[in-house]
């Protein structure tokens, strides 16, 4: 192959690298001064408050605790499904192009976004007031039998949250392009076919990340159910400080167990938008393991990575 | 680059594979076709060019039902489209079955509309998959061959972000060819295209003609309409202006505003 265009030849010896000396950032030291300070300050008064430290650290593992704290994460994982289930229903039907099944979207959502999800928990809970007998035809029994604390929470939390994954995953469906439909439809593909195999995969990839915070709201949320006797994390932290008067410290036993949770799913969440993001870009982003050691070895230089990302 | 061949279905009858009547179409106020008939015969190249807005791209979508025709009457291969005819009374097709009309109509975008989440490959697969319920490994097999045949044998795994425009149009002709279509529909398909891109889009396009099928294709590709149309048509404001053979129209046009488009395009 004849090639008549000049090429440069490879330079056997590399440029010398530019040895500049870096900006120097002062207005970072002092930053990090103040708030080093204010951390200062905080954990004095907090450490000179009349709480007992000293119980936290075993109340973390104890027995009722631990419940309470699988108690709050199998009660938000299934009224997240629920949520999640529902709200892409109820999206579909509120896009959908039959006015009875958008209007009945349209007022589910309007009713569970407009009320507080606590009375919404307390109504399910005494639901035996407007339906005293559960007739499913099948099966029969007194409300009051049926209506556990765990159903009740089950549908306050879960029901409600439908309203909110449905305003998410109808902002997903309608950020995927109209040219995929089309594309779709040119080949033969129904609506259902369309949606299932075209439209929510890409829509994913906006749904994800609202989700998460969705999740985790939801994981906190879950505390509310302590009103119908769900025996999650707060409802066993309060049960505990009745007895104890170690009221705050409870708390804060709580939410040691409600970061470590968040945190656990912030990761989880970030693996199911990697997954996600198939075809979107060239290279994925890096995972957290990825980013800590490229972050440890900037700490290293303590200075901005030179080369570019 | 031949052998494209037996993935064509052969059209029922030496009838027009396509027939528009007086079709007309509305946007709302907007009156984009205002009575167009033409016939488009089995194993033709037919063209169709004019200036932007002037319905021809409508046309196009019309003919696989992705807009409704606002009057008038359309065709494909003799079974009218979007509707069932009873007596004198029009009966709209339920969503099923116009998904069934669509199945042997094949369409080329211009912006392509590759589905971003699958590889070149599943991009193929899908429709066989889904649509017809063909195994995996026959859908799979095909989707390899046609690959092959439009040169992209070896880019199968890719996604389409990680494809060239050129290479991208190529997969989303195998795509339509995956479904065996009696008649393909081109918009503009090379439109969207780097210039030293064209080519191989073009020479795709070329190839599925030589092998028989017929084709719509609505283009501003002059050279390609000139070489490889059987018939064209100049479309303006919602009319057929002019038509006729491509070589005449292109070199003898009748029109004054058909020369006047021309002479701005040639």
């Amino acid at each position: 192959m004849t090639d008549t265009v000049d090429k440069t030849p490879a330079p056997s010896v590399p440029p010398e690298q530019i040895k500049a000396i870096p900006v120097r950032h002062y207005g970072r030291w002092v930053a990090a001064a103040v708030v080093i300070a204010i951390l200062v300050l905080i954990g004095m008064a907090f450490s000179n408050a009349d709480i007992n430290y000293g119980i936290i650290p075993d109340y973390v593992t104890d027995g009722t605790i631990l419940s309470g704290a699988w108690h709050t994460l199998y009660i938000s994982v299934l009224a997240m499904v629920l949520g999640l289930v529902l709200g892409v229903i109820l999206a579909i039907m509120r896009m959908s192009s039959n006015p009875v099944t958008s209007t009945v979207a349209w007022f589910y959502i309007w009713f569970f976004r407009g009320t507080p999800v606590l009375v919404q928990l307390l109504l399910w809970y005494n639901i035996a007031l407007v339906f005293p007998i559960l007739n499913l035809g099948f099966y029969k029994d007194e409300m009051n039998q049926v209506m556990t604390p765990f159903l009740a929470a089950l549908l306050g939390l879960g029901l409600n949250e439908a309203a909110y994954m449905s305003e998410i995953v109808r902002a997903g469906i309608q950020s995927v392009d109209e040219g995929q439909t089309e594309a779709s439809h040119a080949l033969g593909m129904t609506q259902p076919q369309t949606l299932r195999r075209v439209i929510l995969p890409q829509a994913m990839r906006v749904i994800v990340p609202p989700t998460g915070n969705e999740y985790i709201n939801m994981l906190k949320t879950s505390s509310l159910a302590s009103v119908v006797q769900f025996p999650e994390l707060i409802k066993r932290a309060t049960d505990i400080s009745s007895t104890s008067l170690a009221v705050v410290e409870m708390y804060f036993v709580a939410c040691i167990w409600y970061l470590f949770l968040t945190t656990i799913f912030s990761i989880v969440q970030y693996y199911i938008e990697r997954h996600y993001a198939r075809g979107s870009s060239r290279s994925l982003p890096p995972t957290p393991l990825q980013r800590l050691r490229k972050n440890l070895s900037r700490w290293g230089s303590f200075r901005r990575p030179e080369v570019a990302r | 680059m031949s052998g494209l061949a037996k993935d064509i279905t052969p059209p029922s009858s030496g009838a027009p594979m396509v027939k528009a009547e007086g079709v007309h179409k509305s946007f709302g106020l907007a009156h984009i076709l205002k009575g167009i008939d033409l016939e488009v015969l089995p194993r033709e190249v037919f063209c169709l060019i004019g200036p932007s807005g002037s319905g021809k791209s409508t046309f196009l979508r019309c003919i696989n039902h992705l807009e409704k025709i606002s009057a008038g009457r359309l065709y494909v291969d003799g079974h009218l489209v979007g509707y069932r005819q009873h007596g004198d009374k029009l009966y709209e097709l339920k969503e099923k079955e116009v998904a069934a009309q669509r199945r042997d109509i094949g369409m080329v975008f211009q912006r392509f509309n590759l589905f971003p989440h699958m590889t070149a490959l599943e991009n193929v697969m899908e429709a066989p998959v889904q649509v017809k319920r063909e195994s995996k490994a026959v859908a799979r097999e095909r989707a390899q061959r046609l690959l092959d045949r439009v040169g992209l044998g070896d880019r199968t795994g890719h996604y389409p972000a990680q494809l060239s425009g050129g290479q991208q149009q190529r997969v989303a002709i195998a795509r339509a060819l995956a479904m065996q279509p009696k008649l393909m529909l081109f918009d503009e398909p090379t439109s969207a295209l780097d210039p030293e891109l064209v080519g191989e889009v073009l020479d795709v396009m070329r190839d599925l003609a030589e092998d028989g099928m017929t084709m719509i294709v609505v283009t501003h590709e002059m050279g390609f309409a000139r070489e490889v149309g059987d018939s064209l048509v100049f479309m303006d404001d919602g009319v057929v202006v002019e038509s006729g053979h491509p070589r005449d129209v292109l070199t003898n046009p009748q029109h004054d505003r058909t020369k006047s488009f021309l002479s701005k395009v040639l």
